[in-house]
């Protein structure tokens, strides 16, 4: 695409270890008031591991009617979307223009699997799955995004995207593109993710885990703290006063490995190039870069390789895993939000847990909250497979 | 919204390749009965992942190297859609029987290719490819979701662009809960609207409103891969194989409609 319209973000909420809500999400962010600790979730107490883990997520009641959806990714998909009023907002949008020209596209990466872990550890004597697990309104991939759509009343475009962890970044260029051609009016986009088995030991056997709270950038850095989470944002072609704007997306192949980055960051970089090529705006205009920063070795080395050939390495740059933990499938839209509030306040959240910056990472990673121009920020998000999706956000059109 | 299809791929063990599909629907082939179901080699794969790509990876191979080899310029470089309704039900079904042991071992590579894009990060590192790449599903309107999905693509990056949806039956006891019985994909090679006129067969797709029943297939086809939910695409792959011009609606909220003219 040589250029992208800019989409305006009516309404846009998060949920995630720093709390349900924007506000708490963006406070915490800003105090270094991370919500990681130590991981003690159901069969997984035994890992050595931080997490980002969401209290009472496991209270919430799916409505009876959508009760074949009950499982704890949607109990969070639902506790998020009763946050900042985003359910109003969501349904005076689907009114005004009408249930069947308001999409949902949603992202994630592990779905409904918790209940099909749950399933196996329950096989009756013969071997087969439970009477009360159902696969297709749970661990299927396409379910989050039919949950959240009969949630919402909305009976447009619904699709599921899944790219490991640049899902729900994904979602805002493909909604661009549904609300460029017009077969929307409006799309709710989100993500969510939520703690499982499979993730907590798939991470852990690629050695990808850290034994302490992830410090991105920093010399020291050595793997992941997985996080749970779920956002969502409404996107128009167009709204009098929007939160913000989608000026740019780029999305992009490593084309290198499944599960380690290309050494470069070729594609890192040409998301972010494409991002602000549809923008139109030059490196010099990006006021804040909110990076994928897992805390891998591997990934953070080669994401800043790529920014600071693009970007140079004045811009401020942070990431803000170690406050909410990976959240995978759901950190596209996480980060999406706090970028978007740290362009509302000028004031950019700082790499949490950063303690020595790692001499071979020249970007200038900010330890701690610092002010920026309230001009334009770029979110980066890179998943397994080498999918990459960088977003640029901004406050005018 | 419109497309012009420039190579078409299918496969499913009865009908294996596309070629043989349209010699079906025009009554010059019959079914395959005694399949072989010999697992495919991807050609384009190292021979180490070769050697271990899942059934699902395979299934995809098969489907971009079909297109590939009928494609007329460079595969590289082409902006991808893979679809797929339920993705690795085989990685999936290890991944949760090694979770419900004490060890809860699970292979670094099982846990990798249970990503829903695994096979297409193994296309692109295959051909190279550094383009835009989607993975999806839609649940049971995967496909009908995939065409739209694919064509929105294809018309914002204004190239060539390649869809690829497919299922592979799960293993049990998840076939008890998901039951598909047979392994069915298609590919399609798009080209955008501005070059849509070049294209021997253009389809003119709309989202809309819900709509109640999916178009029938061609009768002889009827009952191919009945199961699998990317077999929807079925009265559509007849539409593109039959001469005539044709509108082909999918059930669903949202309804999905193509008009299928012949240039």
């Amino acid at each position: 695409m040589t250029q992208q319209a800019p989409i305006a973000i009516s309404s846009f909420t998060v949920t995630s270890a720093l709390g349900t809500g924007r506000v708490p999400n963006y406070r915490r962010a800003i105090e270094g008031d991370s919500g990681l600790g130590r991981c003690n979730f159901s069969d997984a107490a035994s890992l050595d591991t931080w997490i980002g883990e969401i209290s009472n997520v496991d209270e919430v009641r799916i409505p009876s009617d959508l009760s074949p959806f009950d499982c704890r990714n949607h109990r969070l998909a639902l506790l998020a979307l009763e946050q900042d009023q985003f359910l109003d907002d969501a349904r005076s949008t689907i009114q005004r223009y009408g249930a069947d020209r308001v999409g949902v596209i949603m992202g994630t990466s592990t779905s409904g699997i918790r209940q099909t872990e749950m399933a196996y550890a329950s096989l009756d004597s013969s071997g087969e799955l439970p009477d009360w697990y159902h696969y297709l309104p749970t661990q299927n991939i396409g379910a989050v995004g039919h949950f959240v759509a009969s949630i919402l009343g909305a009976r447009g475009y619904c699709v599921t995207i899944s790219t490991a962890c640049s899902s729900s970044a994904k979602v805002f260029a493909s909604a661009a593109r549904a609300l460029q051609q017009e077969v929307c009016d409006a799309v709710i986009v989100g993500g969510v993710d939520s703690l499982c088995l499979t993730t907590l030991f798939g991470f852990a056997s690629l050695q990808l885990t850290s034994s302490i709270p992830c410090n991105p950038c920093d010399i020291d850095r050595d793997g992941i703290s997985i996080g749970e989470a779920a956002g969502y944002a409404i996107l128009e072609r167009t709204h009098t006063q929007p939160a913000a704007w989608l000026l740019g997306h780029g999305e992009s192949a490593d084309a290198h490995h499944m599960s380690s980055p290309h050494p470069e960051g070729k594609g890192a970089r040409l998301a972010m190039q494409a991002a602000l090529a549809t923008a139109r705006l030059e490196p010099e205009e990006v006021a804040y870069v909110n990076l994928h920063g897992t805390g891998t070795i591997a990934n953070d080395s080669t994401e800043c390789t790529a920014v600071c050939d693009l970007l140079g390495t004045a811009i401020p740059c942070s990431s803000t895993k170690s406050l909410t933990g990976h959240t995978l499938g759901a950190c596209g839209i996480v980060e999406a939000a706090l970028t978007i509030q740290a362009l509302q306040n000028a004031m950019a959240p700082g790499n949490h847990n950063l303690r020595t910056r790692d001499p071979q990472i020249s970007a200038n990673i900010i330890g701690k909250s610092h002010p920026i121009a309230a001009t334009h920020a770029l979110s980066n998000s890179f998943g397994f497979g080498g999918s990459n999706c960088s977003l640029l956000f901004g406050l005018d059109p | 919204m419109k497309v012009g299809i420039q190579v078409v791929a299918l496969y499913t063990p009865c009908v294996p390749d596309w070629y043989h599909c349209m010699e079906v629907i025009a009554g010059r082939a019959a079914i395959v009965v005694d399949q072989t179901n010999e697992r495919y080699q991807p050609a384009s794969l190292p021979r180490n992942e070769r050697r271990r790509a899942t059934n699902s990876t395979r299934l995809a191979f098969r489907l971009c190297e079909q297109v590939q080899n009928h494609a007329s310029s460079n595969m590289a470089d082409i902006p991808t859609v893979f679809a797929s309704s339920g993705g690795d039900y085989d990685v999936i079904h290890k991944i949760c029987s090694a979770l419900s042991l004490d060890e809860k071992f699970i292979s670094p590579t099982d846990f990798h290719n249970s990503v829903h894009n695994a096979p297409a990060g193994y296309w692109s590192i295959a051909s190279q490819s550094h383009a835009p790449s989607t993975s999806f599903s839609a649940g049971d309107a995967t496909f009908p979701m995939a065409l739209v999905e694919a064509s929105l693509l294809c018309n914002a990056e204004q190239c060539s662009t390649l869809l690829v949806a497919y299922d592979i039956p799960p293993p049990q006891p998840l076939r008890t809960k998901r039951p598909i019985e047979e392994p069915f994909g298609i590919a399609l090679l798009l080209d955008p609207e501005s070059k849509a006129g070049e294209s021997k067969v253009v389809l003119d797709i709309v989202l809309g409103a819900a709509v109640s029943i999916d178009s029938q297939p061609h009768r002889r086809v009827a009952n191919v891969a009945l199961s699998n939910p990317i077999a929807r695409c079925l009265p559509l792959m007849g539409a593109i194989a039959d001469e005539h011009d044709a509108e082909i609606q999918f059930a669903g909220t949202p309804g999905v409609k193509v008009k299928v003219t012949h240039g």
